[in-house]
């Protein structure tokens, strides 16, 4: 597969690694009311969507971005690269 | 149009008789025309085979290709390109090639139909091991492998285009032509040794050349076009996501030369373009395997392309009226009605029996049944294939290609040479190339009648390597297997070295034929990569035997080699194991030194290898704070604390050390194995968390030498080489105190007072480049106090008598409370891991603990399970296991670390250590972890 | 139908004629007591052992496709109870004694050979935890014995022992461990099923469940709609797909792991060596093929097809532990989806919805553990109580922290 990092333009796939569904994003409130509960959803559950999905890669061989890429989990086209600190802040 | 060049004569075996051929020859058309025709044996029947293609189709002329102390099994003759000294064996048969003992299985046939195997062998119960299946396995296989290591080398290169082209026949040449003169970047492939494909050995007339004279000039001018790159045997294998193709290229078919015998290619293409051509299929009939039967095409080939004759009185079988074979003595039609009911001979074909009775003479039967576009690269991407009536065969379903991939000429089911010169003039079109030259050429439509097979009670053939008969794939509709998956899987179908080029679709025939169905709704089988088979050698490239994996040096790593070290593979890294001095005969000899040495004076250990983070910001601590489940805001500038860090799940994850230079900068160690790991989960934590902190982090494991120094005199020794404008007295530099330095003068270093070892300790860091000379200077500096070098065993033995949690401890499966470190376990912020530590019965009930053998003399054992004195050894009451043990030269006895249920409430407790795989099993009673000066005096003095 | 040499003489000498179908071709009847989804190995063993060991009447398994379609016809075919944690070690131990008398059990030959398996050890450290290991299955009756590099030497004397990165150092070795032919399994349980009255029906996709109050009443398929008492959900790789249509989010991921073969060989390889140095496994098929894979991709996928850097790493692995293998031809690759559960372990378990029973998560760990799962599944579908062997494999246990991670990495299923 093939990366197009938003800084540094295409990457082979295999300069990166994975970790999963972007809802790791999404660390619930540690003041939550419904604490325990938020963490095992947010630690364990999973969509595990059929589609398009987006989801975190790491740039460990190249600038160490941590990226959220939307991917299609049949056919594995990628239509978005974003880094993932910047997602982060605009979808706050 | 003869290919290969008289002028040059190429010797070589096969079967260990000598033979000649010319270059241009492949092995198969050498053996041809050297009149040689039982070339191999079948599977399972070990019928007799002769060569029945030209290419990668070939599913009979499998040989042996022999090097000096090796050998390659299963090679295709038909693809190997002759060379000088050629050395080929036949395989899979007792005896010799042409009397094979195991054609025996021939004549039983009857009973050992398809899938004969799941129906029996089972009584008596140890039969089908110790009888039955050694004898199926002995039977089993083609070729024979070599246990010698593979001696080749196979180079691996990537190469980017915008237009990769399968295929140089006359779509892939004129493809080529176009994208070349429109300035595209563009690279021709081909998996024969000579461009041109099928107009090498089909002369047609193209704008007024000849065949093989347009091939030259198209080559020509494109070998001239600085744009465009021409690789011959070049196999593209697979076709992966985004664009990417496998390709192998076989640079020579010798064992053992000099340089590359193959290379791996990853292409990176925009756009790629299958002109892979069509492969003739056969028709089944009784006997069809037998020696002389080829596919027409093939026939064709070796005479016009090889000047080889295949026989003084050949027969052409077809359905069609593709097959043009110039000089044949009988014309059997199928739309005449009139087709193949036997043939005779057995070694080779003597005789044809009709329908009509008519027995005719032949040496060699031409067979068409039609042509099968090479798709399969269409399908890598899962795409399946459809079926066009006219054609009788499978075409690319252009709805559902690889993206970006175009097919053209036969390969897209354009028979005629003047369609497939259309469909490269549309797709220039398409892809907005100025076309400059128009083609005109034969235009003779394909006229075919579909004719499958022959139906007989005879055995005919549709998979010749894998024996594959229509009576299987009818019985296997009889047992409910009608599915094509499961015809394929019960009866093998398909699943040869050839991939069942010749064989797929008239299986699908057969099987629709018994099913009353269409061959469309019969369904196809899906082609995976490879295309063709490729070495698992090339595939490894040069990342093999040392090279398998990088290797990591530590700064001291000559220094050590120097000075007796043997070193542990760490990760990547090479550590000192131990230094073995003169007279040490076994490691302990050299461990217990180096202990009892540090404790006494003062050692060294080279802990480069630890991971060393830069953490720097306005809000490091606050960072920090979310990472470990102690505080680290609160540290004071010049100090360091221990901390444990967790996973989100509540684990601990790793410890270490974080040191506080100033403000806004902190210094963390991890664990060597977890250096990486580490840093992934704090850029994680940095990036996808807390976007909004102000923090930076990088690792810099690389760029610090650091050395412990540890012992009662490791303050003397350190004392000497600190440049004088530093104190490291106790009480200006006391336990935990962290600084920045100077040493030997000017050289910038770090200084932290920590401790592994549970001595007096200090650990030392220089830029890496100064580390060698800093490790020869502290040696030199402390012979004074007979300072040791000591290994990663040492540091072991002494980590685990101070009872600090290591690699074996921190295993991904404990808690701080298992740990015995909840106390660290801050209350009141928030830090990865922290809410799901609080699952209740996360933690379960084992501690951490240490044993001792209640008789001293008795060895403890890593990996041990523990029992109550009395139980049984039974899975409900295994109470925990032995995960660290050393001999502790200092209290002269093994002593372990572990987990045990309940641990921290049994101390004193006696126990049943067991160790099945060493048979040691022991006494043990439960104490401390901590197993000398557990108050730390020794370390704060 | 019942399979012997006596009848396959029989039948050699009459033109193979008497042969019936294997399995019945079904049609769906409007309600079953019990209702099994996906006909791979664990489905249809599920509903032989619910006919046969539990007396279950009226079952029927829904296949979407084709009769071992699944996983169970595409994975490296080894059968193995080397663990290190008692949870699991019970399980596979359970169900290596249900493979050794698989045969009897469904009078059909599954080819079931062991030959043993050894890991190799390539450090102390490595060497250690699998000592930890093999005691725990001594401690289950489980055959386990270290071997130093001597006796690995003995066994296979043309793996890398002088050239190597990371030397071998010795091996754990299970004898009883080995292979079974994956295909026959899914066909033998079928076979077996199907004499006990399971209507077997292919091509028929759950497409909805009938939930009302909490209660499952039945499934809707392209078939048309049938009712059942219970359904059990067997579909691993589809877990997620299946339950979402129930309205559950699970603990789990789907990811593409890719396995290998070579062209046919004269037998080389005795028995299953798996690298400790490298991904990489191996063994010898009774076809001559060397069978072998390594590690996921590691990302999440439903393709069924695998890319390259994977193929080459493993590869890669190979040739550093059996430098010969590098003049073998790989002959074909493909890719499954596997079940990636979020501590590596398996799920078979009730849910929150009566009547409607899950089984799946088995990572790529499920071919071994077909006998055991369905026996299992079955024990849990017929008596509404866990099997002794199966009971921690709880959907609550990430909630309440009892996983059981046998390799210590967490809720991040590509490393397990």
């Amino acid at each position: 597969m093939i990366i197009n990092h938003p800084l540094l333009g295409p990457r082979d796939s295999s300069e990166f690694t994975y970790r999963g569904d972007a809802v790791l994003l999404n660390r619930p409130d540690p003041n939550s009311e419904s604490l325990l509960n938020d963490y095992y959803e947010y630690q364990y559950i999973r969509n595990n969507t059929h589609g398009f999905m987006k989801e975190l890669w790491f740039h460990e061989q190249g600038d160490r971005s941590w990226l959220v890429v939307t991917r299609n989990t049949l056919t594995h086209e990628i239509i978005k690269v974003e880094l993932a600190s910047e997602y982060k802040r605009e979808n706050k | 149009m003869i290919l290969v060049n008289y002028d040059k004569i190429l010797k070589f075996q096969f079967n260990g008789k000598h033979y000649e051929g010319y270059e241009g020859d492949t092995l198969a058309s050498a053996l041809l025309r050297e009149n040689v025709k039982v070339v191999g044996r079948s599977f399972k029947y070990h019928r007799p085979r002769g060569i029945f293609g030209s290419g990668s189709e070939e599913p009979n002329a499998l040989v042996k290709l022999e090097g000096s102390n090796t050998h390659e099994p299963n090679r295709r003759a038909t693809s190997i390109k002759l060379y000088d000294g050629l050395k080929a064996n036949s395989q899979n048969y007792i005896g010799n090639v042409k009397f094979d003992i195991l054609a025996l299985n021939d004549y039983i046939h009857p009973f050992i139909s398809a899938g004969f195997y799941y129906k029996t062998f089972m009584w008596p119960k140890s039969f089908w091991e110790k009888v039955y299946e050694p004898i199926i396995r002995r039977a089993a296989g083609l070729g024979t492998l070599s246990t010698e290591p593979d001696p080749d080398r196979y180079d691996k290169g990537y190469l980017h285009c915008e237009l990769l082209i399968v295929g140089s026949g006359p779509a892939g040449l004129k493809m080529a032509l176009d994208a070349s003169r429109n300035g595209k970047k563009v690279i021709l492939v081909d998996e024969d040794f000579i461009m041109g494909g099928q107009l090498l050995s089909n002369e047609i007339d193209i704008n007024g050349s000849s065949s093989l004279q347009w091939v030259e000039q198209t080559l020509s001018e494109l070998r001239n076009s600085s744009n465009v790159r021409i690789m011959t045997r070049t196999s593209v294998y697979g076709v992966y996501d985004h664009g990417i193709y496998g390709a192998l290229e076989t640079v020579t078919d010798e064992i053992e030369r000099p340089g590359a015998r193959q290379i791996l290619w990853r292409i990176y293409a925009n756009k790629s373009v299958l002109a892979s051509g069509a492969t003739e299929r056969p028709i089944a009939f009784p006997n069809n395997d037998r020696p002389g039967v080829m596919l027409a095409s093939a026939v064709q080939t070796y005479n016009k392309r090889f000047d080889v004759k295949c026989g003084d009185n050949i027969s052409l079988f077809t359905n069609n009226s593709g097959a043009n074979l110039s000089k044949i003595s009988n014309l059997i039609d199928t739309r005449d009605g009139s087709h193949i009911v036997n043939v005779h001979g057995r070694n080779l074909i003597r005789s044809i029996t009709l329908n009509s009775g008519k027995k005719i003479n032949s040496d060699c039967l031409a067979v068409s049944g039609g042509w099968n576009p090479n798709l399969q690269l269409t399908c890598h991407k899962r795409g399946r294939p459809k079926w066009n009536e006219k054609l009788s065969c499978f075409v690319p379903d252009n709805s559902n290609l690889p993206n970006n991939m175009y097919v053209i000429g036969s390969a897209n089911g354009s028979f005629s040479t003047q369609s497939v010169f259309n469909d490269v003039s549309d797709l220039s079109e398409q892809l907005g190339y100025r076309i400059t030259e128009k083609i005109k050429t034969e235009d003779n439509p394909l006229n075919l009648k579909p004719f499958w097979f022959v139906k007989s009670k005879k055995r005919s053939w549709v998979d010749f390597q894998n024996d594959v008969t229509v009576k299987d794939i009818t019985l296997a509709h009889q047992e409910g297997f009608s599915s094509v998956e499961h015809v394929k899987r019960y009866t093998t179908l398909g699943m040869a070295t050839d991939q069942g080029k010749t064989s797929n679709v008239i299986g699908l025939a057969v099987l629709a034929d018994a099913t009353n169905k269409t061959i469309p709704e019969t369904g196809t089988t899906i082609f995976r990569p490879p295309y063709t088979p490729i070495s698992i050698g090339a595939f490894a490239g040069a990342h093999k035997g040392k090279h398998f994996k990088p290797i990591r040096l530590t700064p001291s790593h000559e220094f050590a080699s120097e000075n007796g070290a043997t070193f542990v593979d760490t990760g990547y890294w090479k550590r000192a194991q131990w230094f073995s001095q003169d007279k040490e005969v076994t490691w302990r000899d050299s461990v217990d030194r180096e202990v009892l040495m540090t404790r006494n004076s003062v050692g060294i250990c080279d802990v480069s290898t630890l991971g060393k983070i830069d953490i720097q910001g306005k809000d490091a601590g606050k960072f920090l704070n979310k990472i470990y489940i102690n505080t680290f805001s609160t540290l004071k500038v010049g100090k360091c604390r221990y901390g444990l860090m967790l996973r989100e799940d509540g684990i601990a994850m790793d410890d270490g050390t974080s040191a506080r230079l100033s403000e806004t900068h902190y210094i963390m160690t991890t664990t060597t194995a977890k250096a990486g790991s580490v840093y992934s989960h704090l850029e994680f934590c940095r990036q996808v968390l807390f976007p909004n902190m102000d923090v930076h982090i990088i690792s810099t494991t690389d760029q610090w030498a650091q050395f412990s120094i540890a012992g009662p005199n490791a303050r003397n020794l350190l004392s000497k080489i600190i440049d004088p404008s530093f104190n490291i007295s106790n009480e200006t530099f006391p336990y935990m105190a962290c600084a920045e330095i100077t040493i030997c003068s000017g050289v910038r270093a770090r200084i932290f007072r920590l401790s592994f070892s549970g001595e007096l300790a200090y650990e030392i860091s220089v830029p890496s480049r100064y580390g060698d000379a800093l490790i020869r200077k502290l040696i030199s500096a402390g012979k004074e106090f007979n300072v040791t070098m000591y290994g990663t065993e040492a540091l072991g033995v002494m980590r685990i008598e101070k009872g600090h949690a290591a690699g074996n401890e921190l295993d991904g499966r404990n808690t701080p409370v298992n740990l015995g470190l909840s106390g660290l376990m801050a209350k009141k912020k928030d830090y990865i891991g922290k809410t799901l530590s609080s699952r209740e019965k996360l933690s379960g009930n084992e501690t951490m603990v240490g044993f001792l053998s209640v008789n001293p003399s008795d060895k403890l054992t890593n990996g041990s399970h523990f029992v109550n004195i009395g139980d049984k050894i039974l899975p409900e009451n295994d109470q925990g296991h032995m995960s660290s043990v050393a001999y502790s030269p200092i209290l002269e006895r093994y002593i372990g670390i572990g987990f045990l249920k309940n641990g921290k409430d049994r101390y004193d407790e006696t126990l049943k250590a067991i160790d099945f795989l060493q048979n040691n099993h022991v006494e043990v009673k439960v104490v401390s972890p901590h197993f000398i000066d557990p108050n730390g005096d020794r370390l704060r003095a | 139908m019942t399979y012997s040499a006596l009848k396959i003489f029989k039948e050699a000498l009459t033109g193979h004629k008497g042969w019936k179908p294997v399995w019945r071709k079904s049609i769906a009847q409007n309600s079953y007591d019990i209702i099994i989804i996906g006909g791979g190995g664990h489905g249809l063993a599920t509903a032989f052992y619910l006919a046969k060991q539990f007396k279950q009447k009226k079952i029927a398994v829904l296949e979407k496709g084709w009769v071992g379609g699944g996983n169970v016809g595409r994975n490296t075919t080894i059968i193995r109870s080397n663990y290190m944690l008692n949870k699991n070690q019970a399980f596979y131990e359970f169900s290596l004694k249900l493979w050794e008398r698989i045969e009897k059990d469904i009078n059909y030959n599954a080819m079931v050979s062991q030959r043993g398996i050894i890991n190799l050890f390539h450090s102390d450290a490595q060497r250690d935890s699998y000592i930890r290991r093999g005691n725990t299955m001594r401690i289950h009756g489980t055959d386990a014995i270290l071997l130093n590099q001597d006796e690995v030497k003995k066994k296979y004397p043309f793996l890398n022992y002088d050239n190597a990165r990371f030397p071998i150092k010795g091996g754990l070795w299970q004898p009883r461990g080995g292979t079974v032919r994956h295909d026959a399994v899914a066909w033998g349980y079928a076979h077996a099923a199907d004499k006990y009255g399971v209507d077997i029906i292919e091509n028929c996709e759950v497409v909805g469940f009938d939930i009302a109050n909490g209660k499952c009443l039945g499934v809707k398929t392209n078939k048309g709609n049938i009712k059942a008492n219970k359904i059990g959900v067997a579909v691993a790789g589809n877990s997620s797909k299946v339950m979402n249509m129930a309205g559950m989010r699970l603990p789990i991921e789907s990811h593409v792991l890719q396995a290998f073969v070579s062209e046919g060989l004269k037998p080389i390889l005795p028995g299953v060596i798996t690298y400790g140095a490298g991904h990489f496994y191996v063994s010898q098929s009774d076809k001559g093929g060397l069978v072998f894979g390594g590690d996921i991709d590691g990302y999440n996928s439903y393709a069924q097809r695998g890319n390259l850097p994977v193929v080459e790493d493993v590869c890669e692995g190979g040739v550093s532990l059996m430098p010969m293998i590098g003049k073998a031809r790989l002959l074909r690759m493909w890719g499954g989806i596997m079940d990636m559960s979020m501590d590596g372990s398996p799920i078979i378990d009730k849910t929150h919805i009566s009547g409607l029973y899950f089984n799946g998560g088995w990572c790529y760990g499920g071919f071994k553990a077909t006998p055991a799962s369905g026996y299992s599944f079955a024990h849990l579908l017929a008596t509404d109580t866990h099997h002794e062997v199966a009971k921690n494999y709880t959907l609550d246990r990430f909630k309440s922290g009892l996983t059981i991670d046998e390799k210590g990495q967490g809720a991040q299923p590509n490393l397990h």
